[in-house]
């Protein structure tokens, strides 16, 4: 893993007042980021035009693409031509994209793609926020594959969440997600940007052996093969179809349980690694809030209710909702009481933590189907029900 | 005889993947006379090999990409030229060429192709038209004929189909050509000049289709088709890509409609925000590893 | 100085890589000089690949090479010194 430090060109160091959306454009150029391809939709057309403006300063190209089908595919063109690129869109546009995220998922190509989510389904409420795209990120495109997805609760999360999403990619090679709300992507708050030798950036895993020796889909130690670009004279071939180590198509039952299987536990055996949560009073708890995004800054509220009634809680903020913290929600289920799980959607996460609580703790969701965020007091209630 | 055969190897296997070979095309099919008229077309216009990208979509012609030694990239089906465009914009160096069939570029592709085409995007477009979706077993496409009979269309074709150099010179194409698979040396020629220009190349290659289009329309076998291009084709340079429309085994105009010079949507970008900006803008070249 | 007595038609010597051919029977069709003919012998697929009926009427045109789907037949240029039974040139 080549670490380096971030191109100053990118990097508006300082501190500023920015809004979700443009503080992940910002976010995305300091990490090296130089192409964007993408297509207007609410709430997320503020990170293309954020990108429209700053990219031809720093050295990168913009386009609007014609539909967000044609946004994700120029993704990972570029991405195969060596260049960090990225795309934003919101629901409808995110279920556009999904043929589309499967390929870089087969095809094992390095790309951040942020979801500003709004309510749903189909149009819903442009205009107003949901978190109702949490189950469509992780299985969104058909067959098996995993993906990382982060949920910044913050403005400044969103700038410092992006670069973590583009040096994630890089390392395991595939499309990591940041999944943001509404809310967070319109709300202004300060974001400070550090200089450009404080921010690391994780360089591409490049293959440095001899060219007529190289294999484009034979994995290393950590199961992420080693990866060229476009016009260095590799002559590779890559496909969507199910490959063999030299990237050619190879249609039977034996090559599919070969790669299937290292698609997925690429992330999921390397999951410890991955996975960021941030616990508040677990150890003492009765009862933990698990939330993410703007839930879990409402949740807030609801807990120091709770707490000052003398109700034990504790609370899991989920950073990253994929892969999921199967294990210390499961260790965790055999100490406490209950999980109150809070969401902007009528029940996706919920389930998770179901799964992996394994009835060792009751599990009550409490579910909002969007336009708003929740009544800490909804929360609160569910607490104390919880409690009894 | 045989001796000798196995010391001299044909040309064409330098650019083929030979470990990949027989292809998977059916005899009679035209798609194998392309991509050696397309290797014809590259030795000769001796570009860096090095720096050419094929990018195709899915379908017979789709395969094309598996076959060919260059860097090449099987994409999904109708997202070709975006990717192809992503390709070009995040390396300007690289010649990209998208090799892929009539309802994958067209069809499904069409948005794409209409907006890469407007853009004048640098890109040359090689559409291997045969009339159907061949690959999933002889389907009606956007090119088929009127009256022809296919699997989706058992009674017959009612729908009109496109006029591709009409349909590419009207959204901005910059350089059309129309040939058969039996023109290969013009086709060769084509490619040649597309290959050695900027800009939104479309060459559009009639080809036959045995195993599906010809059997269910009863028109033969391979050398039946050509017998029919090469009785019923007629060469006009520079025609109204009007009336370039296809009936159903009727006559076949083929030639180079459009050939100007426009710029780039690179060369567009560069020019305006230079003028725009002046020195804070970065002139979008060549991005290297940092 | 005699330059049109230097001019040699070229010749070609033609290979044919059997176990690709499909029996298709374009290069037969479009040979210009009628070098070529369907065998009657079969390949390892069970097609009858082209003979070569006129070895000496090839004129290293290469249609066949460029026509041939399968890749399966190539021409060489036949060297000078295999040339001294020809005398005639051409303008």
């Amino acid at each position: 893993m080549k670490k380096v430090k971030a191109d100053p060109k990118g990097v508006l160091t300082g501190v500023h007042y920015l809004d979700g959306d443009f503080a992940i454009a910002e976010g995305a150029l300091a990490a090296g980021c130089r192409f964007f391809a993408g297509y207007p939709i609410t709430p997320s057309t503020e990170v293309a035009e954020r990108f429209a403006e700053r990219i031809p300063l720093v050295g990168g190209v913009f386009i609007q693409m014609e539909d967000e089908l044609g946004s994700i595919a120029a993704v990972i063109g570029a991405s195969w031509a060596g260049v960090k690129a990225m795309t934003v869109t919101s629901g409808p546009g995110f279920s556009l994209m999904m043929e589309n995220i499967g390929l870089a998922a087969m095809m094992e190509v390095p790309c951040v793609i942020a979801n500003v989510q709004r309510g749903g389904p189909s149009t819903g409420l442009p205009t107003l926020t949901g978190q109702g795209d949490m189950m469509q990120v992780r299985w969104g495109s058909h067959g098996d594959y995993e993906i990382i997805a982060l949920s910044p609760d913050s403005p400044q999360e969103c700038f410092d969440l992006t670069i973590e999403a583009f040096n994630l990619s890089e390392i395991y090679r595939v499309p990591v997600f940041i999944m943001t709300d509404e809310c967070v992507g319109h709300m202004h708050e300060k974001v400070v940007i550090p200089p450009p030798d404080e921010i690391e950036i994780i360089e591409r895993k490049w293959y440095e052996g001899p060219k007529d020796k190289y294999l484009p889909y034979k994995p290393d130690k950590d199961m992420v093969p080693f990866m060229v670009k476009a016009g260095d004279g590799y002559r590779f071939h890559t496909t969507g179809l199910t490959h063999d180590e030299r990237g050619y198509p190879i249609i039977n039952a034996e090559c599919q349980n070969v790669l299937v299987p290292r698609l997925v536990d690429k992330i999921r055996k390397n999951a410890n690694k991955i996975i960021k949560i941030e616990e508040e009073e677990t150890d003492t708890a009765e009862i933990v809030v698990i939330s993410y995004g703007i839930t879990s800054r409402v949740a807030v509220k609801a807990v120091q209710k709770a707490r000052k009634e003398g109700i034990k809680v504790g609370t899991i903020r989920l950073i990253t909702v994929w892969p999921f913290p199967d294990e210390r929600i499961k260790e965790l289920a055999k100490k406490i009481k209950a999980y109150v799980v809070p969401e902007i959607n009528y029940g996706q996460i919920v389930f998770e933590v179901e799964r992996c609580a394994e009835g060792h703790a009751s599990v009550i969701g409490v579910p909002h189907c969007g336009g708003w965020v929740h009544d800490p007091d909804d929360i609160f209630n569910a607490i104390k029900e919880a409690s009894k | 005889m045989k001796k000798e055969d196995i010391e001299e190897k044909n040309p064409v296997e330098s650019f083929l993947r030979m470990d990949r070979i027989p292809h998977i095309w059916c005899p009679g099919c035209g798609i194998g006379t392309v991509v050696t008229s397309f290797v014809e077309a590259l030795r000769k216009s001796e570009i860096e090999l090095d720096k050419v990208c094929i990018v195709s979509g899915i379908g017979c012609t789709g395969r094309v990409a598996g076959y060919l030694k260059l860097d090449s990239f099987h994409t999904t089906h109708g997202r070709a030229i975006p990717f192809a465009t992503g390709l070009k914009l995040a390396n300007p160096e690289l010649k990209v060429v998208v090799f892929s069939g009539d309802g994958d570029l067209i069809a499904i592709g069409g948005n794409h192709f209409i907006h890469a085409a407007r853009r004048n995007m640098d890109m040359v477009i090689i559409c291997v038209n045969n009339f159907n979706y061949a690959m999933t077993g002889g389907q009606v496409g956007p090119t088929t004929p009127l009256e022809a009979n296919l699997s989706t269309a058992p009674y017959g074709n009612f729908e009109y189909p496109f006029n591709l150099p009409f349909l590419a010179e009207a959204c901005g194409a910059t350089y059309v050509a129309r040939w058969t698979a039996l023109h290969l040396r013009r086709v060769t020629k084509s490619i040649q000049e597309a290959l050695s220009r900027r800009g939104f190349s479309f060459i559009e290659v009639i080809t036959p289709c045995v195993t599906l289009y010809a059997r269910r329309n009863r028109l033969g076998s391979g050398l039946n088709l050509l017998k029919y291009y090469h009785d019923n084709s007629e060469i006009q340079h520079g025609a109204d890509t009007r009336t370039l429309d296809i009936s159903f085994q009727g006559k076949l105009i083929v030639g180079k409609f459009v050939d100007k010079e426009k710029p780039t949507f690179l060369d567009a970008m560069n020019k305006h925000l230079s003028r725009v900006l002046g020195d804070r803008y970065q002139l979008y070249g060549r991005i290297d590893d940092d | 100085m005699i330059y049109f007595g230097d001019l040699k038609p070229k010749r070609g010597k033609i290979h044919i890589i059997k176990d690709r051919c499909k029996g298709c029977g374009f290069c037969v069709e479009y040979c210009p000089r009628d070098v070529l003919e369907l065998s009657e012998e079969f390949n390892i697929k069970g097609y009858h690949p082209p003979y070569i009926k006129n070895e000496n009427e090839c004129c290293y045109c290469q249609l066949c090479e460029t026509i041939c789907p399968e890749f399966a037949i190539f021409v060489t240029l036949k060297e000078e010194e295999e040339e001294s039974e020809k005398s005639e040139s051409r303008p």
